[in-house]
C-alpha cells in the first residue's frame, strides 16, 4: 500500500480525477439530472463561488480547530496510556476491556447525548473527536512498545538504568513506526469525528454547511463543503507523512540503500 | 586476585520454567561451573539445552530456581553492571549513529558521557575496523559490521565479564570465520571473562580455553574439556593435529547427547 502512495508521482491521480469530473459533467448534461439529485461539477463550482472566501475561510477554520484539537487530546491521552498499559499487567488487564467497549460504542449514538452532558460549545465537539481518534493511537503505540527486541530490554535491565529510561531511550522510540502509521490514520478519522460532531450540535463548520445545504436542497453546495473536506483531510494525511519524515527519517522506510 | 581461583562460580544451578498450560519444562539441571579471571569459556550443545537461560543466570537477569551464582565471591541476586552482552543479532538502535550505539550503555546508564568514554568508544570502533563508520546509521551497515559494533557496544564500559549468546549465529560461514578471528584479537588485547555460547565446534576450540559440552532437556553439563592450543592463536590453530583431535572428540560428545543419533 506505501509504495502505491510514494512511487506514483501527482499526475496519475489527478488524470484520474479530471477523467472522471468531464464524465460526470457530461452525464449529467446528458440525461439531464436535476442539481438536486446529482448537482454536476459545474454546478458545485457555481455553489461553491455563492459563499464569499471568508465565509469558506470561517467554516473550514470552525472545523479545523475540532479536528486539531481532537487530535491533539487523542495523541496527549493515548501515548501516555499505551505507556501505562505496557508498564502494567494489572493495569492492562483492567482498562483493556473498558478501551473495548467505549470502542465498540456507535460514536454517532453518543454524540447526541455528550451534547446535552456538555452544552453545545467547542468542548463536546472535540470530544466527539478525540474518542473516535484515540483508540486506533492506543492500540498501535502499545503494539509497537511490546514489540521491542527482549535483548534490548535486557540490556537496559543489566545496566540497572532508571526505569523511565528503557521507555524514553528505547521503547518510545521502537514504537515511532508504528505511532506514526496511526497517527495517519487518527488524523482522516478526526476530520470524520469533527463532522459527526457538527451534525449534532454546531452551528458553523463544513459539516454543519453539509447538513443546512442538504436541508434546502442545495445538494452542490453540499458537495462543495465535501470537496474542501476530503481536501483538508489529504493535507493532513500529508502533512503527518511529512512530520515523520522531518522528526524521524530513520523511521521512514528507505526504497533502496545507498 | 588469585588467577587460579574462580571468578564466576555457578553451583548446582538448576532453572525450571512453567509454562501457562502449567507444564513444567526443566531448562537447566545441577548445572556446577566456574570460570576463572579472564579466562575464556565456549558452551556448546544442541539447541534447547538451556545455554541463554544460563548467561541470563550469570547475568543476574534470571533468578536460579536453585543453586547459586557467585561473581567474584559474591552472590548474585539482581542484574548488575559488570557485564557486557553480546546478543545472537545485533538489536543495534536504528535512530542512533553508529558511535552513539556504542555510547547507549552509558548514555541509558548515566544520561550522559564525557569527551573521554566519547574517544574511548572511537578507539574500540577502530579496534574493529570501524572507525570511517562512526557516522553512519546502524542500517547502512552489513550484518557482520552490525554485530561489530554491537561487540563495541558490550565492551565500552569494560566489563571484566562479556558474555556471548551466540554472537555470529545469524552471520554467513566467511563473516562468522572472520567474527572470530576479530574477538579473538579483541580479548587477547583486552582479557576479559568471556562465556560464549555456540553451536559451532570450530569456532569454540579456536576461542576458548575450556569447552562445555551441555546435554539437552535437562541441560546438564555432559563434559568439559581443556583446549590447550597455544595463544596468541589463529587461521594457523585450525591446522593443529591437536585442534582435529578435539574437535572430532567434541563432535562425537555432542552427537552422542542427542538421543535420536546415539
Amino acid at each position: 500500500m506505501k509504495r502505491i502512495f510514494r512511487s506514483s508521482g501527482w499526475w496519475p491521480p489527478l488524470v484520474t480525477l479530471a477523467t472522471i469530473a468531464v464524465l460526470w459533467q457530461g452525464s449529467c448534461q446528458l440525461f439531464q439530472i436535476p442539481p438536486y439529485l446529482l448537482p454536476s461539477p459545474g454546478n458545485i463550482v457555481t455553489a461553491a463561488q455563492s459563499l464569499s472566501v471568508g465565509q469558506w475561510f470561517g467554516d473550514f477554520i470552525a472545523t479545523m480547530v475540532v479536528v486539531i484539537l481532537g487530535y491533539l487530546l487523542a495523541i496527549a491521552v493515548s501515548i501516555p496510556l499505551a505507556v501505562l498499559l505496557t508498564a502494567s499487567r494489572l493495569l492492562s488487564q483492567t482498562v483493556v476491556p473498558l478501551l473495548v467497549i467505549v470502542q465498540s460504542t456507535p460514536i454517532v449514538a453518543i454524540a447526541p447525548i455528550i451534547v446535552v452532558t456538555l452544552g453545545a460549545g467547542v468542548l463536546p465537539r472535540v470530544l466527539i473527536t478525540c474518542l473516535i481518534t484515540f483508540f486506533p493511537l492506543v492500540v498501535s503505540t502499545t503494539t509497537g512498545l511490546r514489540a521491542t527486541p527482549p535483548e534490548l530490554i535486557e540490556l537496559s535491565r543489566s545496566l540497572r538504568a532508571p526505569r523511565y529510561r528503557e521507555y524514553t531511550q528505547i521503547r518510545l522510540l521502537y514504537a515511532i513506526p508504528y505511532i506514526f502509521s496511526a497517527l495517519r490514520i487518527s488524523v482522516t478519522l478526526a476530520v470524520i469525528g469533527a463532522v459527526v460532531a457538527e451534525f449534532v450540535a454546531a452551528q458553523e463548520g463544513l459539516g454543519y454547511l453539509i447538513l443546512f445545504s442538504t436541508s434546502q436542497l442545495h445538494v452542490a453546495m453540499a458537495f462543495a463543503a465535501l470537496v474542501v473536506l476530503v481536501s483538508s483531510s489529504l493535507a493532513l494525511y500529508g502533512i503527518v507523512t511529512l512530520l515523520q519524515g522531518l522528526l524521524f527519517p530513520w523511521s521512514v522506510p528507505k526504497r533502496a540503500l545507498p | 586476585m588469585n588467577d587460579s581461583s574462580p571468578y564466576i562460580a555457578l553451583d548446582r544451578v538448576s532453572q525450571v520454567f512453567t509454562t501457562t498450560d502449567r507444564d513444567r519444562v526443566e531448562a537447566l539441571a545441577d548445572v556446577s561451573v566456574s570460570v576463572r579471571r579472564n579466562e575464556f569459556v565456549a558452551v556448546v550443545g544442541p539447541s534447547g539445552c538451556g545455554k541463554s537461560t544460563l548467561l541470563r543466570i550469570v547475568a543476574g537477569l534470571l533468578q536460579p530456581s536453585a543453586g547459586s551464582v557467585q561473581i567474584a565471591g559474591r552472590e548474585v541476586v539482581e542484574p548488575h553492571d559488570d557485564i557486557g552482552i553480546v546478543f545472537q543479532r545485533p538489536t543495534l538502535l536504528a535512530w542512533l549513529r553508529v558511535i552513539d550505539n556504542v555510547l547507549f550503555p552509558l548514555v541509558h546508564k548515566y544520561g550522559r558521557t564525557d569527551a573521554g568514554q566519547r574517544l574511548h568508544a572511537e578507539a574500540l570502533l577502530a579496534t574493529m575496523g570501524l572507525e570511517a563508520f562512526a557516522n553512519r546509521m546502524p542500517d547502512e551497515l552489513s550484518g557482520g559490521m552490525q554485530q561489530r559494533v554491537a561487540l563495541a557496544r558490550a565492551l565500552v564500559q569494560d566489563p571484566h565479564i562479556l558474555l556471548m549468546d551466540e554472537p555470529f549465529s545469524a552471520l554467513d560461514a566467511l563473516t562468522r570465520d572472520i567474527m572470530a578471528l576479530e574477538v579473538l584479537r579483541v580479548w587477547e588485547e583486552r582479557p576479559k571473562s568471556v562465556i560464549f555460547v555456540t553451536h559451532s565446534i570450530p569456532e569454540a576450540l579456536l576461542l576458548s580455553d575450556r569447552v562445555v559440552v551441555m546435554t539437552a532437556r535437562p541441560g546438564r553439563i555432559a563434559e568439559v574439556v581443556d583446549v590447550n592450543l597455544a595463544r596468541p592463536r589463529g587461521l594457523a590453530t585450525m591446522g593443529d593435529p591437536l585442534f582435529n583431535e578435539l574437535s572430532q572428540r567434541l563432535r562425537a560428545h555432542i552427537l552422542g547427547t542427542i538421543p535420536a543419533v546415539a
